[in-house]
């Protein structure tokens, strides 16, 4: 293992890489096995788990097992769509702030705060209110709340590589500053831009669920993690297992990517410690 | 070992091996003596184990670095097998320690006066008095200020800082100080500061002190004696002026040869090959791969020290064989420049600031000179004077604010970007830190080609092609080419960098200090790439350093900048042999030459 696979060479970088492995395999191709169908009622809701249902049924009586097959899909590709948009904006705001040493620089600093200002998952909830629930809301919302702190660090590594000698060798060869952020800066930015994004991803999926679970983004009956926990909840001393096992999945997405960004960090071999993912509720 | 100590002795280390976990020696059967005020000259290039050497001194192991054998004394007591607790005791009282970045050193978050009060408190219990600490700093001649000891290091000159340091590690009057290229990074005048300080401490305390330094320069002003080491093994221990005027080992006179000097000015040769890291040391000398005298014996057994001449110990199977080189002995260059030609390069009352927050400081001030072509120009000054911002505006990184930069009898637009392809082209730049001018992400063979594609147009095919044949002009072999930065030493990394510049076949050359970060030996080697490549090709170059021996033996003629003007210039020969300012004198006496080499040691 060389080069770009090295940080499984680490036990957290392995461990966490093998969990966000299986918790996506799952998600995307789960539904292919999954017992019954997601939304057919199988029996007397609420039932322990059986040999039928491995997990039991939910409140509606359908099976918590097939539910959670089919219930990943949703939450993982539209917090992927968000984390890769945030990134294509936050990458782009982030460049051209921290190559800039004109007034492009603080105008777009000053904007960025403003989102940051903003608590995310407030701002989510005015945006769906305004617009309606969709699944590009969704998308976009999150992007938004996103590229703030992406194009904030960005920026910073951007500013400490806009001044190596290399950078200025480029200047005075007269290259574009396009052709100098593509060549020299962005390919020395992106180990630190790399171990963010796991964490990114994560808080994706954790907003995402939040919506979800609040009722404002995805809707019955479409099987869903967040949904499920949020359905199920006021049930949970009678079919514990309706509530946990879709918040086993989210947690484990969650550690894996975080074990995996660990890895990854150390194999670079910077003192870069990414920050630990903020909570939902801040 | 060879050299018995004295019982006077104050320091004694016999024998000493370290290593690492896995075995391979750091060092190896080091063994020096010195006594109550002398000082020891620990000299090697980096990797050598001299300062692994110095911090056992002080009970110090880097982490993964393990005690093999051998013994260390220190003030008649030993530093081996003593726990943590009893090492604090030592440090500090019996031998203290001045660090290489004074700035890393100083807890930013501690006052001056209160860092100082700390020491005296660990080792006199209780008794830590401020007048103690403005003793302490008088010593150090920073006493005069009542409020200094209220100040935090970032306030302090990195000089200052320096002197807070020396004035902790002097103050509870250890007998034994390790300095650690104390004065590395810091600018000729406030060098010549801190030395004059610690050979007054020496006499003054009778402090006995071992000065590690990969400068021979400054070490044959203050050392009595040197020790040289080469792959963490003593290569030759004598009197200070022994090492100097009569080495006898090739390594360490192949170091004297490499050493630029102003006073004695010869051509310089570099050490060919690189120094043998940890873990790759050969069977026998570890030099014998790089050395021109190396026979098949040497390359059998490790040579044991010896002496070659009372109190003149060599680790050389050879010593007696090969006979003392012959002084490569040159004068000053003194081309004149025939009045006709005009200047490639007119640069006319330039003027730069630097914007520091609302204002902007001036950084260069009325600055006037010319290059012939085909002449190399030195231009001299310490570290804010503004050399490097003349430098930057030429290459068209730095907006003059007023003044004008004629190149080839056409005015040059300020912004590299603005200029056309051909002027881009033909004035090029190297920087000082050969560590960040190269992008660490790309192959050398891409850092090179890129001038090659977009100054001179070439196709990809055409430009890669012609890779290898930059590579061999600064003599570095072509599958370098398919290297990363990384994996590269420093002296060849800045040899890319070179190789990057000529690509564009440029007619200019503008040198920013660069070989400020090199080894003596490495910098003798790119000094001698460049001086040949200027012949070679006729190219002019702007060699901006601090180092006026570099200027000896580069350049044909000097500019000397103090706070942002030109105080003096002229030949080489005249302005370093007759110096008519103030400055350039006081820069020139403050210069450590090897003709320095402590006076009656």
């Amino acid at each position: 293992m060389t080069g770009r696979l090295r940080f499984l060479r680490s036990t957290s970088g392995a461990l966490g890489a093998g969990i966000v492995v299986f918790v996506v395999l799952v998600a995307l191709f789960g539904r292919y096995f999954a017992p019954h169908d997601p939304s057919a009622p199988i029996g007397v809701p609420l039932s322990d788990a059986s040999s039928d249902a491995w997990l039991g049924t939910d409140f509606l009586g359908r099976d918590v097992f097939s539910r959670l097959l089919y219930g990943g899909r949703s939450v993982i590709l539209i917090a992927l769509a968000a984390t890769l948009l945030a990134y294509a904006v936050g990458l782009g705001i982030g460049l051209m702030a921290g190559y800039s040493r004109s007034f492009v620089d603080p105008l777009l600093m000053r904007s960025v705060d403003v989102l940051l200002a903003f608590p995310p998952l407030l701002l989510l909830l005015i945006l769906i209110t305004g617009a309606g629930t969709s699944v590009a809301v969704l998308i976009i919302g999150v992007a938004i709340i996103q590229a703030p702190a992406i194009s904030r660090i960005v920026r910073t590594a951007t500013q400490v590589e806009a001044v190596r000698a290399y950078v200025e060798a480029a200047i005075a060869r007269g290259e574009r500053p396009l052709a100098i952020l593509g060549r020299e800066v962005m390919p020395n930015i992106l180990a630190p831009v790399l171990v963010d994004s796991g964490l990114r991803f994560t808080f994706s999926i954790l907003i995402i669920a939040s919506v979800n679970f609040l009722g404002l983004g995805l809707q019955p009956p479409s099987p869903d993690w967040a949904l499920m926990i949020s359905e199920n909840r006021e049930y949970i001393s009678v079919n514990s297992l309706a509530v946990l096992a879709p918040a086993a999945m989210i947690a484990l997405l969650t550690i894996g990517i975080n074990l995996t960004g660990d890895g990854i960090a150390r194999s670079l071999g910077r003192s870069y410690v990414p920050r630990t993912s903020r909570t939902v509720i801040e | 070992m060879s050299a018995i100590a004295p019982p006077s002795a104050v320091v004694r280390v016999d024998g000493l091996t370290l290593a690492l976990h896995t075995g391979e020696p750091v060092v190896e059967d080091v063994s020096f003596s010195l006594g109550a005020g002398e000082i020891l000259g620990l000299v090697g290039e980096s990797g050598s184990g001299k300062t692994t050497t110095a911090l056992a001194l002080l009970g110090y192991t880097r982490p993964g670095v393990t005690w093999r054998s051998g013994t260390v004394e220190v003030g008649g007591e030993q530093v081996r097998e003593r726990d943590e607790r009893s090492l604090r005791s030592l440090r500090g009282r019996v031998v203290s320690y001045v660090p290489q970045d004074p700035g890393g050193a100083l807890n930013p978050s501690l006052r001056v006066g209160d860092a100082i009060l700390d020491v005296l408190r660990a080792h006199r219990s209780g008794e830590g008095s401020p007048e103690l600490v403005h003793a302490a700093l008088d010593r150090v001649e920073l006493g005069g200020d009542a409020g200094f000891p209220r100040r935090y290091p970032h306030q302090l000159s990195g000089g200052q800082q320096q002197r807070v340091t020396i004035a902790m590690a002097c103050v509870c009057e250890p007998p034994v100080a390790v300095l650690d290229e104390p004065t590395t990074g810091l600018d000729v005048l406030t060098q010549d500061r801190i030395l004059f300080e610690l050979d007054r401490l020496r006499n003054e305390q009778g402090m006995a002190m071992v000065y590690v330094s990969h400068d021979l320069a400054v070490v044959a002003r203050m050392a009595d004696r040197i020790v040289v080491m080469y792959a963490g093994r003593v290569v030759e221990n004598a009197p200070a002026a022994d090492v100097i005027e009569r080495p006898r080992h090739p390594y360490t006179r192949a170091l004297v040869a490499a050493i630029p000097d102003f006073r004695t000015p010869r051509s310089l040769r570099g050490i060919p090959g690189v120094s043998v890291g940890v873990g790759e040391w050969p069977k026998g000398c570890a030099f014998a791969p790089r050395c021109e005298h190396a026979a098949v014996l040497c390359e059998e057994a490790v040579p044991v020290l010896a002496d070659a001449a009372p109190g003149h110990a060599v680790r050389c199977c050879r010593t007696h064989e090969i006979s003392a080189p012959e002084r490569a002995e040159s004068t000053l260059r003194s081309r004149p420049v025939a009045p006709e030609t005009a200047p490639l390069l007119e640069v006319t009352e330039l003027e730069a600031r630097y914007r520091s927050g609302r204002s902007a400081r001036p950084a260069v001030v009325d600055v006037s000179f010319a290059i012939p072509p085909g002449r190399c120009v030195a231009l001299v000054g310490e570290s804010g004077s503004g050399k490097t911002t003349v430098g930057r505006c030429i290459a068209g990184l730095h907006r003059p604010s007023s003044g004008s930069i004629l190149f080839a009898g056409n005015w040059l637009i300020a912004d590299a970007a603005a200029r056309p392809l051909d002027v881009r082209r033909r004035i090029q730049i190297v920087f000082q830190n050969p560590f960040e001018s190269l992008n660490p992400r790309h192959q050398v063979r891409s850092s090179i080609a890129r001038p090659l594609r977009v100054l001179r147009r070439l196709s990809r095919r055409d430009a890669d092609a012609a890779v290898g044949d930059l590579l061999e002009r600064v003599r570095l072999p072509k599958r370098v080419a398919e290297r990363f930065p990384v994996e590269l030493s420093g002296g060849e990394r800045q040899r890319v960098a070179i190789a990057r510049a000529l690509a564009a076949e440029p007619d200019l050359l503008i040198c920013d200090e660069v070989t400020s970060a090199l080894d003596v030996s490495v910098q003798a080697a790119v000094l001698e790439l460049l001086q040949e490549l200027q012949r070679e090709l006729g190219l002019s170059m702007l060699f901006i350093t601090h180092n006026l021996g570099v200027v000896a033996c580069v350049a044909d003629s000097v500019l000397v900048m103090d706070q942002g003007s030109l105080v003096e210039s002229g030949p080489v020969a005249q302005v370093l042999e007759h110096p008519q300012h103030e400055y350039t004198r006081r820069l020139l006496s403050a210069a450590p030459t090897l003709a320095d080499v402590a006076a009656g040691a």
